[in-house]
């Protein structure tokens, strides 16, 4: 038995959980950058935690177990796929526990509950907020797996070590059918992880918010879990994008030696990425909610132009 | 054989005893609900038993018409069916012991006890019938008691005609079963005799391809009018709710798949050998059935009319598998037909145990709080925190959520999906994956349904005018749900070894299995094809969830802190109430305007302004009516050109005797002329 991947599995988790708040405070920095405003710093979501972490839990009286149990199963799904998503090296001992259809249906359970806690409280927020969040996510939904189709079979798997392996390997010319599916992602990531034009993970207004309504409940170190949940999150689709779109310089073997470099990397890699997402966000206007069936929709028609494409060029 | 035989004899021995006990009503349904269980028991270990060690055996009863005895077969393909539907049965009738003791002092249960005892058996018979007559003798005994069970509580109008309804389209399809066996038995001895009336006979004959398609299309529509497959499903929805929980709960459960178990049994056993379109249209009937099956969900407010139209779904999503699997047989591909055969039928178990649980979760509320509108609800899981959870149990596993069992299946089926690129010719190749969508699309629908039903039955504050004395169910319902969700849960978290048990099947079938184990500690991965392929572990997923919630639940409660309770935070206006809530009408309003084009819906708004201004109504009226399109579209012309033409034929009807002789005079005359 090998003993070096199970460390690079342990600490690929142990960095997946502390850079998370990193990234998000980046993508905060850039954004109060582009707007002209003075930021808060790289490291203001870690002190939010901190704080959050160190407050006492204040519960509506009519709280069941559903809503008090629901930031660990938020928190506990997140640490999973974090564990199963390749970042740093393919050969990753958790991965062929679960395969990317596994890892959509994660991010479902983590939601199915967050609504529900939306509803336990009985405000009309939450409910507003859940019907909402499941709206979109019924959307968004087949667009991703499409999306995920289109690669896999390119690669001829549904495991991600696999599909990473195969692209790794593959020559270094993007596919049309890849393209597709990588327009598509964007799209879709947007949605999942609740950024403008989807959602505004910044509001508190009433009209415009999602995600937040359903969590406008929750305090102390429920929140805490739950806003570290949702950085983990945001890294993980971007972690996600970049190693089955962009996998160079990943380590191939399960070799410790590799690990620095990947870590490297893939820092430089997700920094790029934060800031197309600021470049994105700083450019759109949040999309009224029934506009999104026509987002969603074009990126379920630009998966299916991958996998069509996939069929007739490749 | 014998154990399966001797428990139909005691179910009905359950059925002929009830009347004994009229007048004991309370021993009549302790004893034979008891009676029930244990006859599910011994049939289940003995379906179990014949699954696992792959037997077959036969045995021939003379009884039926003269030279026609009926003849039995039970094989493992029977012997899964038989599981199935003994499974759920056994949980269902422990929950009906206490369930039933709710119409104590209401109405006499003996009728109820009765019909139950024979319906279970005719499900169990249909099963292993082995001739044609046997099977439709045994499917009308499982129509006709399911019949008087709908019409329970036959006081109300709406239950009688959900009744009629039900009768009439289980008997349209019963017709068209009964010409498809009667194509098969015909053609099997060139329409000369009646011994091609065994499915034996039928086995070994060789159909020329229209004959076996006609025969094919016929018992397909028979069969989907009994499963509820859209467009043929409007008897569903109006059926299962009204009939008591219990029965509701073995009906969609365990009596739609008897249809099921037709399909494969006709495709795949009897007939064999076609043609890759049989498969594609019960590919596209699966595909239609279980997205609009969802979205006509999402949008009841009724539990059990909700519950109801996702038995629609997930049957769509059971053929969804056996029709892929018929497509990869046509093209000789084992494998891939094996793996979305188990996808089919490991579904078809999955859907008895969670929706057997949903049903006995919605008949404990209703037994609580005789309501079905959920509109009326919330707040249950205060009051009814077991009857919660186990709800919730369902819930989880009916969204396809990791690590319960709805999961493995629509995982499956997706797994079947993605290898259908191997197929041969271009159109097959581009259209098959965009199923996998519309799968998808369900998953995902389904889960905002279900998020609905669980929130506004359980959480929030209730929602009601009246304010009943709600009390938690009974030990043996909560006994029956206990076990349904256990076994969702074991389902899920080991589904190698339940292929493992059911790899016979499609051995026998198909003629090939699915290699579930590689490597070592084999039996945690499900590796369907290789695992470079796909590979899922439920009870690693489960373990591992486990393990985060529970270190980071203790992590963060070594320092005890405080927990404040206090009243929800009203932003600071009046006072905040049950009225302000989201309800299922709101929680779908934006599903419902994006696909608002499929329903039929009237939606209004009546304002009623004070004299001063309309900006400050007095009262709001809100009322909004969804219909089933299909009603419009496909019954209501077959209803009335079949009222026209009865008026017409009525005509010949005057009541003078002398006509009627004149009838039947000519009729004489014309046979004579042309039969000679």
């Amino acid at each position: 038995m090998k003993v070096y991947p199970y460390i690079i599995e342990f600490l690929q988790i142990a960095i997946f959980l502390g850079i998370a708040p990193a990234f998000t405070g980046w993508v905060r920095m850039l954004k109060c950058w582009t707007q002209g405003r003075t930021s808060a710093g790289l490291f203001q979501p870690y002190r939010d935690i901190m704080k959050l972490f160190s407050k006492d839990v204040i519960l509506a009286d009519n709280a069941s177990w559903i809503f008090r149990f629901t930031p660990y199963l938020i928190f506990g799904t997140a640490v999973l796929a974090g564990g199963i998503v390749p970042m740093l090296s393919i050969d990753l001992p958790i991965t062929s526990t679960a395969d990317v259809i596994v890892l959509v249906a994660l991010f479902a359970i983590a939601r199915f509950f967050t609504a529900l806690a939306g509803m336990d409280i009985g405000t009309a927020f939450g409910g507003m907020g859940s019907s909402r969040e499941m709206t979109i996510a019924s959307l968004a939904e087949p667009a991703m797996l499409m999306a995920i189709f289109t690669v896999s079979l390119a690669s001829k798997s549904t495991s991600l070590s696999q599909m990473v392996h195969v692209i790794y390997s593959g020559q270094s010319v993007l596919r049309p059918s890849l393209v597709f599916a990588l327009l598509a992602f964007i799209l879709i990531a947007l949605a999942e992880t609740g950024r403008i034009p989807v959602d505004n993970p910044a509001t508190h207004l009433e009209l415009t918010m999602i995600h937040e309504a359903m969590i406008l409940e929750y305090s102390g170190r429920h929140l805490a879990l739950i806003e570290w949940a949702n950085m983990m999150k945001l890294f993980l689709f971007t972690a996600l994008g970049i190693a089955t779109f962009f996998p160079w310089g990943i380590a191939a073997s399960g070799d410790i030696g590799f690990i620095p470099a990947a870590l490297l990397i893939m820092m430089l890699k997700l920094g790029i990425a934060g800031a197309g997402l600021v470049l994105l966000e700083t450019g759109l206007a949040k999309m009224r909610i029934f506009r999104l069936t026509e987002f969603l929709g074009s990126a379920f028609l630009l998966a299916t132009l991958g996998m069509l494409s996939y069929f007739i060029l490749e | 054989m014998n154990i399966i035989v001797s428990s139909v004899l005691l179910l009905f021995l359950s059925a002929l005893l009830a009347p004994l006990f009229k007048s004991r009503q309370r021993l009549l349904i302790n004893a034979s609900f008891l009676l029930a269980a244990i006859a599910s028991l011994l049939g289940a270990a003995g379906g179990i038993w014949v699954v696992g060690a792959g037997i077959t055996s036969k045995l021939i009863l003379p009884v039926g018409l003269p030279d026609l005895p009926f003849h039995l077969r039970l094989d493992p393909l029977a012997g899964f069916f038989i599981t199935v539907i003994c499974l759920l049965s056994l949980f269902v009738s422990l929950y009906s012991i206490g369930y039933v003791k709710g119409y104590l002092g209401k109405r006499p249960v003996t009728s109820l006890v009765v019909f139950y005892g024979l319906f279970l058996a005719g499900m169990l018979m249909v099963v292993l019938a082995d001739d044609a007559l046997f099977f439709l003798v045994s499917w009308e005994v499982m129509a006709a008691a399911s019949y008087f069970l709908v019409m329970f509580e036959d006081e109300l109008i709406e239950n009688r005609r959900a009744a009629f309804l039900y009768m009439i389209v289980a008997h349209v399809g019963a017709i068209a079963i009964l010409l498809s066996f009667g194509i098969m038995a015909g053609l099997t001895t060139g329409f000369e005799s009646f011994s091609g009336y065994t499915f034996d006979a039928m086995r070994q004959a060789e159909f020329p391809l229209q004959w076996a398609t006609a025969a094919f299309l016929l018992a397909f529509f028979g069969f989907a009018a009994k499963a509820g497959v859209v467009p043929l499903h409007v008897w569903l929805p109006e059926a299962h709710p009204v009939a008591p929980s219990n029965v509701s709960a073995l009906m969609s459960g365990v009596m739609l798949k008897t249809a099921i178990y037709g399909i494969v049994r006709v495709s795949f056993d009897l007939l064999g050998g076609f043609p890759w379109w049989w498969g594609a249209i019960v590919l596209i009937f699966g595909l239609i059935s279980a997205v609009m099956g969802v979205l006509y969900a999402l949008m009841q407010h009724d539990l059990k009319r909700l519950l109801a139209y996702h038995s629609v779904e997930n049957i769509g999503i059971i053929l969804i598998g056996i029709g892929l699997s018929m497509i990869f047989t046509s093209y000789n591909m084992p494998l891939l037909a094996a793996l979305a055969l188990i996808a089919g039928l490991y579904h078809t178990m999955n859907h008895a145990l969670f929706k057997g649980l949903l049903f006995m979760g919605a008949g404990a509320v209703l037994h609580a709080t005789h309501e079905r509108n959920m509109e009326e609800m919330g707040g249950l899981i205060h009051r009814m925190p077991w009857t919660a959870a186990l709800f919730l149990v369902g819930c989880v596993s009916i969204s396809a959520l990791p690590p319960f069992n709805g999961f493995v299946s629509e995982w499956l089926t997706f797994q079947a999906f993605l290898l259908s690129p191997a197929l041969p010719g271009p159109l097959l190749k581009l259209l098959i994956p965009l199923g996998a969508a519309l799968l998808a699309l369900t998953g995902a629908l389904a889960a905002a349904c279900f998020v609905k039903a669980f929130g506004v039955t359980f959480l929030g504050h209730w929602r009601g005018s009246r304010n009943p004395r709600v009390q938690e169910a009974g030990p043996t319902m909560r006994l029956g749900m206990i076990l349904a969700a256990l076994m969702c849960l074991f389902l899920g978290i080991l589904p190698t070894a339940i292929i493992e048990w059911m790899d016979i099947l499609t051995e026998q079938l198909v003629g090939d299995k699915i290699g579930t184990t590689a490597g070592a500690f084999g039996w945690m991965w499900l590796t369907p094809i290789a695992s470079e392929r796909a590979s899922y572990s439920g009870s690693t997923v489960f373990l591992g969830i486990l393990a985060v919630v529970a270190v980071v639940y203790l992590l963060l409660h070594v320092k005890p802190s405080a927990i404040h309770r206090v009243p929800i935070w009203d932003c600071g206006f009046a006072k905040i109430n049950q009225r302000m809530q989201y309800n299922a009408a709101s929680f779908s309003m934006p599903i419902r305007r994006i696909f608002g084009f499929l329903f039929n819906i009237k939606e209004q708004v009546k304002l009623t302004p004070r004299g001063v201004h309309p900006a400050f109504p007095m009262r709001l009226n809100y009322y909004l009516r969804i219909r089933d399109r299909f009603w419009g579209w496909l019954y209501k012309p077959v209803v009335e050109t079949s009222f026209r033409l009865s008026r017409r034929v009525g005509r010949l009807q005057q009541g003078r005797i002398q006509a009627y002789l004149i009838y039947s005079f000519i009729t004489i005359i014309v046979l004579l002329v042309f039969s000679r």
